[in-house]
């Protein structure tokens, strides 16, 4: 009995950083209507920077620990004040996904920046002085330091009820959260409100970093972690609501210390499958409102066509360059020529599913993993051929997408892309957790092709073949009457229905086909590889396909084809060139977003629909 | 078997304490034309709400030819032959004039799963013939995004022929019209609905619309009827002239020039 009491304080404590990041998160959602995927930088930043200044600091006493915490909030909010006056600013025009990968650049920088600063070795923080020592519960000890965690957490939640409530600032953050034209329409200096909101958001991340430190290892890995259960807590709660990201918070907090009791193995799915149930019965989070619909371009879309002779030119001019490349690229050159085809079914698969679907994944990963381990599985298990396992790879995909899209397609916007995103964490947490079956960490190796696809050049053709074949099905598809059902859904859910459009059922069915698709690629790259490790179902993986679809242009159908392309040849070329190419890659993504909010292809139709040369090219 | 293509006795419906609608009654004949005025917020789109399906009604029955609508969904009323214009548009904004009307035949035709064949194919002549009968012919290849809202209007009305419906329930139809393309385009569509026996529900604030082409007017007042019967009843009914005519809002065209 006491040993549970216990647990429920040990998720009380945790809970309290979880709801300062949330929080934070929440709160600039609310107001700028950015998805910040940099918060959980910002997290770890404060973590790091605690851990350094409380050590200059302290020597021990009292006000140095609580004053190294406090200063390395601070200087947390500083960097928030600064990301959003260089950046933000100058990206709020954009579309929410666009600005969702600016901040997602900044991740990548500031994972570099920490690496170079503080190395790659997890740090130990000192114990809180004067809060060092354990307090006896029933027999049971809890540690001091954690009361104080306990503690902080409504007060903090108090603070910005005052806030909020009784400052006149507060008025107008809550207005603005409601109706931001109404106001920008009231006179109000609205990019004063936007910094301030950023910079006590970036506060409050950063707050909850440092006060982690005397409970864990700083490491350079806590930003993707925190910024998932951040996410979690802030759609379980409900988006833009302090207060629901608070209840959030202390339900995942004891979630994770109870599900630790009966599931030790499947704590993280335990996080997500609450999450799903509680999306499914109430789609806006606990306390949360509708949100509008999550839109990946700028502007209504111009209608679709089918290539023109130059366009169809060009194609040929590419496919006879591509059967060619063997003949003047090595192994090396084909193997990456391997990657980049894999790569653009994969970003090809995602934009069927959020440009033709309107439905933003945040978790497509989760179909190109499983289609991994479902070929690898079943190589690894039964001894099945190469091909046998192409087609296993996929149906396991395709059976996952089917499984996850039912829930998945009742909801929209940005709860649509967090419940993708739970289903992939929930997929890795069980691939990484079940090490008997899958391996873990370790992952599965010698997963290689049958002898007859196993030279480089073989296999490049196998890839050409399979992925570019995937391609064309799912341009095929676009244009056919369900890929124009997937966009009458997108374009008018009023209109759809009252033309005899069921539109849950045909969502599921293009979730499930995209999930099938990048099922295909993620198979190939099993055996591209020889070998699948857990990482190709992680956030990182689903961000590179979101990247590549937005650099190429959510709204073109040649879009996620360059941008895929573009993305995994800079990302080859630059880590030949230096170790960072974390930094180079945010650089370029952030220095592409501002600079093309179309995307790529977007950008240059837009010069050629200014100049008149093509009318709506696709 | 029910002779009339709709009977709708008892309609309710209430949001939160509010009774936007209460106790409506009214049947249509096939062929027959009904307009439903009444002030803004009277409940009118309410009631087309509940026809379509989109909105449950707290109470009451609507059977179309003897069936019961309550409880079905939009897209199942759809196919009982009931099509519909809404009051602002809605249209497939990244699809030209010609795939709006195409899209909603390939549902109408049961095709909406097909993978192969090119949908831009796909019932072009229909389409065309239908926004021939619309006017909108010449603007075929034009995105709905771009088009002018009167434009929007006419593609909303070839979309609700699509399915050779029964029934037509429009709403404000001639909102954001010029006067004289108003009376082209109710001129049109009554001669379309003749032609063909449809039977067609509109409101409208237009009342030289209404009392041009209806064969019959109801007035709703704060979700109830207060008038029923021939435009020149109507007109004359002292009830009406004192709680709407009166007041001068039927003749208001201050929503439609945006001013309101
Ligand atoms: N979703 C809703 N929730 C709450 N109240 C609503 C809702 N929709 C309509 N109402 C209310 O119901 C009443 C009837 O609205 P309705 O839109 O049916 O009026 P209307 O006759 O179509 O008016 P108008 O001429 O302005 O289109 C109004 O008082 C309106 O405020
Ligand atoms: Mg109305």
């Amino acid at each position: 009995m006491s040993f549970l009491f216990i647990q429920f304080l040990n998720g009380l404590a945790s809970a309290s950083s979880l709801f300062l990041v949330a929080s934070g998160l929440s709160i600039i959602f609310g107001v700028s209507r950015i998805v910040n995927f940099a918060h959980g930088s910002f997290y770890m930043l404060g973590a790091y920077m605690a851990f350094t200044l409380v050590h200059k600091l302290s020597g021990g006493t009292i006000f140095g620990f609580w004053g190294g915490v406090v200063l390395a909030a601070a200087a947390v909010a500083v960097v928030g004040a600064l990301v959003e006056m260089i950046l933000l600013r100058r990206i709020y025009q954009a579309p929410e996904l666009l600005q969702l990968l600016a901040t997602f650049g900044l991740v990548l920088i500031v994972q570099d920046l920490v690496l170079t600063i503080w190395g790659p070795e997890d740090l130990l923080g000192p114990r809180a002085p004067g809060l060092r020592g354990a307090i006896d519960i029933f027999g049971q000890s809890f540690p001091q330091y954690d009361f104080v965690l306990i503690i902080l957490g409504p007060v903090v939640l108090g603070l910005l009820w005052l806030l909020f409530h009784r400052t006149r600032w507060g008025t107008l953050i809550r207005a603005a959260t409601q109706d931001r034209e109404m106001v920008a329409a009231l006179g109000v200096n609205q990019s004063w409100l936007f910094t301030s909101v950023f910079t006590l958001g970036a506060f409050l991340a950063g707050l909850g970093g440092a006060v982690q430190l005397p409970r864990e290892a700083v490491n350079h890995v806590m930003d993707l972690q925190i910024i998932t259960e951040a996410f979690v807590i802030v759609v379980i709660g409900g988006l833009g609501s302090v207060l629901g990201a608070f209840l959030a918070a202390v339900i995942i907090g004891e979630l994770n210390a109870f599900g630790i009791l009966i599931f030790p193995q499947l704590t993280l799915v335990l996080t997500f499958l609450v999450m799903a149930v509680i999306l499914v019965v109430r789609p806006w989070g606990l306390l949360g409102k509708p949100e509008g619909v999550v839109r990946g371009g700028a502007g209504a879309e111009r209608p679709i066509k089918p290539l023109s002779p130059t366009g169809r030119n060009a194609t040929v001019a590419l496919l006879v360059a591509l059967l060619a490349l063997p003949m003047i690229s090595g192994n090396y050159g084909l193997s990456v020529a391997s990657e980049v085809l894999i790569y653009t079914l994969f970003a090809a698969s995602l934009h069927f599913m959020m440009g033709t679907g309107g439905m933003v994944s945040f978790g497509h990963a989760a179909y190109f993993g499983l289609g991994s381990y479902g070929a690898a599985l079943t190589v690894k298990y039964f001894g099945v051929p190469m091909l046998a396992a192409l087609v296993a790879g996929p149906a396991v995909a395709g059976i996952a997408a089917l499984v996850f899209g039912w829930f998945c397609v009742r909801l929209s916007g940005v709860y649509l892309a967090m419940l993708t995103l739970a289903f992939a964490q929930i997929a890795y947490a069980v691939v990484f957790q079940w090490s008997s079956f899958t391996g873990g960490d370790n992952g599965l190796i010698g997963i290689w092709p049958a002898p007859w696809a196993a030279s480089p050049t073989a296999f490049y053709y196998l890839s050409l073949l399979l992925c570019g074949g995937g391609i064309v099905a799912v341009r095929r598809i676009t244009f056919a009457p369900f890929g124009y059902t997937l966009r009458a859904c997108r374009d008018s859910a009023l209109r759809a229905d009252s033309i005899g459009i069921d539109l849950a059922r045909h969502r599921w069915y293009g979730f499930t086909l995209a999930g099938f698709f990048a099922g295909i690629a993620g198979s190939l790259y099993a055996f591209l590889k020889g070998s699948v490790f857990p990482d190709t179902i992680s956030i990182a993986t689903s961000v590179d396909a979101l990247v590549m679809v937005l650099l190429g242009g959510v709204q073109t159908l040649a879009g996620p084809i360059v941008g895929a392309a573009t993305y995994k040849i800079l990302h080859v070329s630059i880590s030949s060139y230096t170790d960072q190419w974390r930094t180079a890659l945010g650089v370029i993504i952030i220095v592409l977003v501002v600079a093309f909010p179309m995307g790529i292809v977007g950008f240059i139709q837009n010069r050629l629909l200014r100049s008149g040369r093509v009318e709506d090219a696709a | 078997m029910s002779a009339n293509t709709l009977s709708v006795r008892g309609l309710c419906k209430n949001y939160g304490g509010v009774a936007a609608v209460s106790g409506v009654d009214f049947d249509l004949a096939p062929g027959e034309i009904l307009a439903l005025i009444g002030p803004n917020g009277a409940g009118k789109s309410t009631c087309f709400n509940m026809l379509n399906g989109q909105f449950p009604p707290s109470a009451g029955s609507i059977k179309m030819f003897g069936e019961e609508l309550v409880g079905k969904k939009p897209r199942q009323i759809w196919r009982m032959g009931v099509g519909r214009t809404f009051q602002i548009t809605a249209t497939f904004g990244s699809m030209t004039v010609l795939e709006n009307v195409q899209m909603a035949l390939i549902s109408f035709h049961d095709r909406l799963r097909a993978l192969w064949p090119f949908a831009g194919g796909l019932y072009q002549e229909q389409a065309f013939q239908l926004l021939e009968l619309v006017g909108m012919a010449t603007q075929a290849g034009r995105p709905c995004s771009v088009l002018a809202y009167g434009d929007l209007k006419r593609v909303e009305l070839a979309v609700a022929l699509a399915n050779s419906p029964k029934l037509l329930l429009m709403d404000e139809p001639t909102a954001g019209m010029a006067p004289k393309e108003r009376i082209e385009l109710m001129q049109l569509t009554a001669d379309i609905v003749k032609q063909r026996g449809i039977s067609v529900l509109f409101t409208e604030h237009d009342m030289d619309v209404v009392f041009t082409h209806a064969n019959r007017i109801m007035v709703l007042s704060r979700g109830r009827v207060v008038a029923e019967g021939k435009p020149k009843e109507v007109r004359e009914n002292p009830e009406v002239q004192a709680t709407y005519l009166g007041t001068g809002a039927v003749y208001d065209h201050s929503k439609d020039t945006g001013a309101a």
